[in-house]
């Protein structure tokens, strides 16, 4: 009952979508302003119902329903509570159903929290969110039905992919996905606008919170996936460029670009054509990035269930979104007004930098992505573009990035002189410098990549606090501070990144126990190897002793466990965090001569990427905080103001 | 601004539509017979690539027995999707060779512990030369040689489990 009950919310949800499509077409067509006044209710009962569905199939999971097809092929009985529910996105149709119900959550925040907005650009919003989800509800009803039975009904399920059962991915994809889908928000209120042709500094700092929202939870999304990936594929890399990571990244890359533009219109109503762009691109990429993991056609570790006929829907659905935003823009926005004008030195020069830098830095990544499936049709051989094409072509380019970075809060809007730059950022630039000089002179092992990486960052770090300067403290707002925390953030993960890719040491040793191995300032001892059973699992585990130069003795005990139901091995590395970096310890295989393969891993600061990324997710929450905080507070003084008249 | 500038992103987006539609259709057909097959591998020698394996030359490829040549890198996915296949094929008792491309040792090493070792000897081509002179312009690839170090046959692309019993076939035959 509870799998027809979700089924019947879902198509509850698709009805009141598609009247949600209709009120509004009505109402902005033929002038009905009376119908606008359902459009916000219908929006709340629409988000409210595809999260009962949503929670329903989370139900049936927790209860192992075996009934259910993809219960049965994505979980097993036998398992811990918190793998059942984040079982539950663990598949394709279950994702895809949080990925709906996220849109239609997303629509019902509108209705209740969006006030700033125009009425008739309000409503064409809502219309516009409507129709994206009246597309995945089909998609979902049509070719990827969550709740379909199984029957004969087996005894038990066939388990959940064991890489899978960790905490991270518990929290990781909902996290992604908040943020992905999010930015379908800046698409719809992009759409709005277009149609409308209400496009200036009011329309952009009612945008602003939510691109600022969905942005926050993009960043921590892709720093969870990062670390996740890190500690659970037991491989030490915490980026391979593979085409579902670089899914994740586009949207990043656009939504960045886009919440740096936002301000230029909110702030100087520059920019105009540019924003409504980068918003319309922004949630295509996240459009795109679902397309290119779901449908199969690019290789990727990341093995979900392939199905050449659910791409070919996706593919249809990104066509009329896509492509129907898009031609608006072309046909619309030749018709709004341009915004004002700004000389290339000046805040406004340094954030189109910036947004050029970033597009530049998507176009990279966007064709590397694709063009293994472009060889692949002109000449019918299959490639594999990897981290060499990636890091070289990115790299320099994010470097540059990052130095505008450090430039542009420190200039005037409008106008402003190189002369009364250069004497502000001198400090950091002569931080750069130095940290550049002692690393030339004291290392030998880095990259230039790195090495400008390095002491970049070192200026970066200053010149992020540098908008602080002869400044009240406590009357700057909570926006700047929000500014400050992300691009030290910036300057925190570019120190992490560096420093792992060129100090870190690394041992490969077959030991018996007693060995002792030394790396860096460890001295690692392996003592045994015993065997381990967990709930859904037995494992061998190796008992390790890693002890610091000061003396100080940690016990860790990496594992190697088989999941029997889905006999798959995976191998559990075992972490030793200390402020200064991490040891990483993964038990290998044994040989004949009851050897067993350690690699030891010492990673200076490699922590400092993640935290990088925590930072400057802080940062645009400081920054989204602060935004609706004066928004609110202008709106009461202008209600204070209208009383007294 | 300049009007037929604002379809310029609308055009890019039919681009895309349009390779990745035409991704969707293709056929999943990853063999194709290359220019090399029925000739000689070329001559060269290559250092090894990791420690515990060595060096590959084109006279350790005419031995008397069938042997397959496996082109990867550690940076190459679809090299990941294929390795199960490569311990399959070496547990039916096929001899491979390996010839990393554009990598480093220690990155080599971490792929081969990560994703298992099915290689008798490892060459390491770190700017492709031996690669390109193979005909292979990709990876990963698989060349099937006989006993005279004649290539038989070329692979290209990940080899999938449905690919395996016809290389099997084809290096029975070549023996």
């Amino acid at each position: 009952m509870i799998a027809e009950a979700g089924l019947i919310a879902l198509w509850l949800a698709a009805a009141l979508a598609f009247l949600q499509f209709a009120l509004c077409t009505i109402g902005l067509t033929k002038g009905q302003d009376q119908f606008f006044a359902a459009v916000r209710p219908v929006a709340i009962a629409q988000g409210v119902l595809v999260t009962v569905s949503f929670l329903l199939l989370v139900w049936l999971f927790i209860r192992s329903d075996m009934s259910v097809q993809l219960v049965v092929s994505n979980s097993v009985s036998m398992k811990p509570l918190i793998y059942k529910i984040s079982g539950t996105w663990g598949n394709h149709e279950g994702s895809m159903l949080l990925w709906v119900a996220i849109l239609g959550v997303a629509g019902a925040a509108i209705g209740v929290f969006e006030r700033t907005l125009k009425l008739r650009t309000l409503v064409t919003t809502l219309a516009a969110q409507a129709f994206i989800s009246i597309g995945f509800y089909a998609y979902l009803l049509i070719a990827s039905n969550p709740f379909e039975r199984s029957f004969p009904v087996p005894e038990d399920g066939q388990g959940l992919n064991p890489l899978l059962q960790d905490i991270g991915l518990a929290l990781h994809p909902p996290t992604l996905y908040i943020g992905y889908v999010g930015l379908s928000i800046a698409f719809s209120f992009a759409v709005g606008a277009m149609i409308n042709r209400d496009v200036g500094p009011d329309f952009a700092k009612a945008m602003r919170p939510w691109v600022l929202g969905a942005w926050v939870f993009l960043t921590l999304g892709i720093t969870a996936g990062s670390y996740w990936a890190y500690y659970e594929l037991g491989w030490g890399g915490w980026w391979f460029w593979d085409p579902v990571e670089n899914a994740s990244l586009m949207p990043w890359l656009a939504a960045t670009a886009l919440l740096h533009s936002v301000t230029v219109l909110a702030t100087r109503d520059g920019l105009r054509a540019w924003t409504l762009m980068l918003a319309v691109v922004a949630f295509s990429m996240s459009m795109i990035g679902t397309f290119l993991v779901r449908s199969g056609v690019l290789t990727s570790v990341h093995a979900f269930a392939v199905d050449p006929e659910r791409g070919s829907f996706i593919l249809a659905l990104l066509a009329i979104y896509i492509g129907g935003a898009m031609a608006l823009f072309a046909l619309r926005v030749g018709t709004v007004k341009e915004g004002s004008q700004f000389e290339p030195i000046s805040r406004e020069g340094s954030l189109v930098a910036n947004n050029l830098l970033l597009s530049a830095i998507l176009g990279i990544v966007f064709i590397g992505t694709l063009y293994p499936l472009v060889v692949e049709g002109f000449t019918g051989e299959m490639i594999s573009v990897g981290a060499p094409y990636f890091n070289l072509a990115t790299g320099p380019v994010a470097l540059i990035l990052v130095a505008i970075m450090a430039a542009g809060p420190l200039l005037r809007w409008r106008r402003d002189k190189a002369k009364a730059l250069l004497n502000r950022i001198s400090i950091p630039v002569f931080l750069t410098a130095a940290a550049l000089f002692a690393l030339v002179l004291f290392t030998t092992t880095m990259s230039v990549l790195s090495l400008l990486g390095l002491s970049l960052a070192a200026g970066i770090a200053v010149a992020s606090f540098a908008p602080l300067w002869k400044r009240n403290l406590r009357r700057t707002p909570m926006h700047t501070y929000g500014m400050i925390l992300a691009h030290f953030g910036v300057a925190v993960a570019l120190v992490g990144m560096a420093s792992e890719s060129s100090f870190t040491e690394e041992k490969l040793v077959a030991a018996t126990p007693g060995d002792e191995v030394t790396v860096n300032d460890w001295k690692v001892k392996l003592h045994a190897i015993e065997p381990m059973a967990g709930p859904n699992w037995t494992a061998l585990e190796a008992r390790v002793t890693a002890q610091y130069a000061n003396g100080t003795n940690y016990e860790i005990t990496p594992q190697n466990r088989m999941f029997p139901a889905a006999q798959t091995q995976t191998s559990e590395a075992a972490l030793l965090t200390r402020w200064n970096g991490q040891l990483y310890v993964v038990l290998g295989d044994s040989d004949e001569q009851g050897r067993w393969q350690l690699r030891i891993w010492w990673k200076p600061f490699v922590t400092m990427i993640w935290l990088g990324g925590v930072l400057i997710a802080l940062g645009g929450l400081l920054a989204m905080v602060g935004r609706l905080r004066r928004a609110v507070r202008q709106r009461k003084q202008r209600e204070y103001a209208e009383e007294w008249i | 601004m300049n009007r037929w500038l604002l379809w310029v992103p609308l055009g890019l987006f039919a681009v895309f539509f349009a390779i990745v539609a035409a991704g969707l259709m293709r056929p999943k057909d990853n063999i194709v017979e290359s220019k090399m097959v029925g000739k000689p591998i070329p001559e060269f020698t290559l250092p090894a690539a990791v420690e515990q394996r060595p060096a590959l030359s084109s006279t350790n490829l005419a031995t008397g027995e069938p042997q397959m040549l496996n082109i990867f890198a550690s940076w190459c996915v679809p090299c990941i999707a294929e390795a199960p296949q490569l311990l399959e094929l070496e547990r039916a008792g096929v001899k491979i060779n390996g010839i990393a491309s554009r990598d480093t040792p220690q990155d080599i090493a971490n792929f081969l512990n990560r994703w298992g070792n099915p290689y008798a000897r490892i060459g390491t081509d770190v700017r492709s030369i031996v690669q390109l002179e193979l005909g292979s312009s990709g990876v990963p690839e698989t060349f099937i040689v006989d006993s005279k170090g004649v290539i038989v046959h070329q692979h290209v692309g990940d080899i999938r489990k449905e690919d395996l019993p016809e290389l099997l076939k084809i290096w029975k035959e070549a023996g």
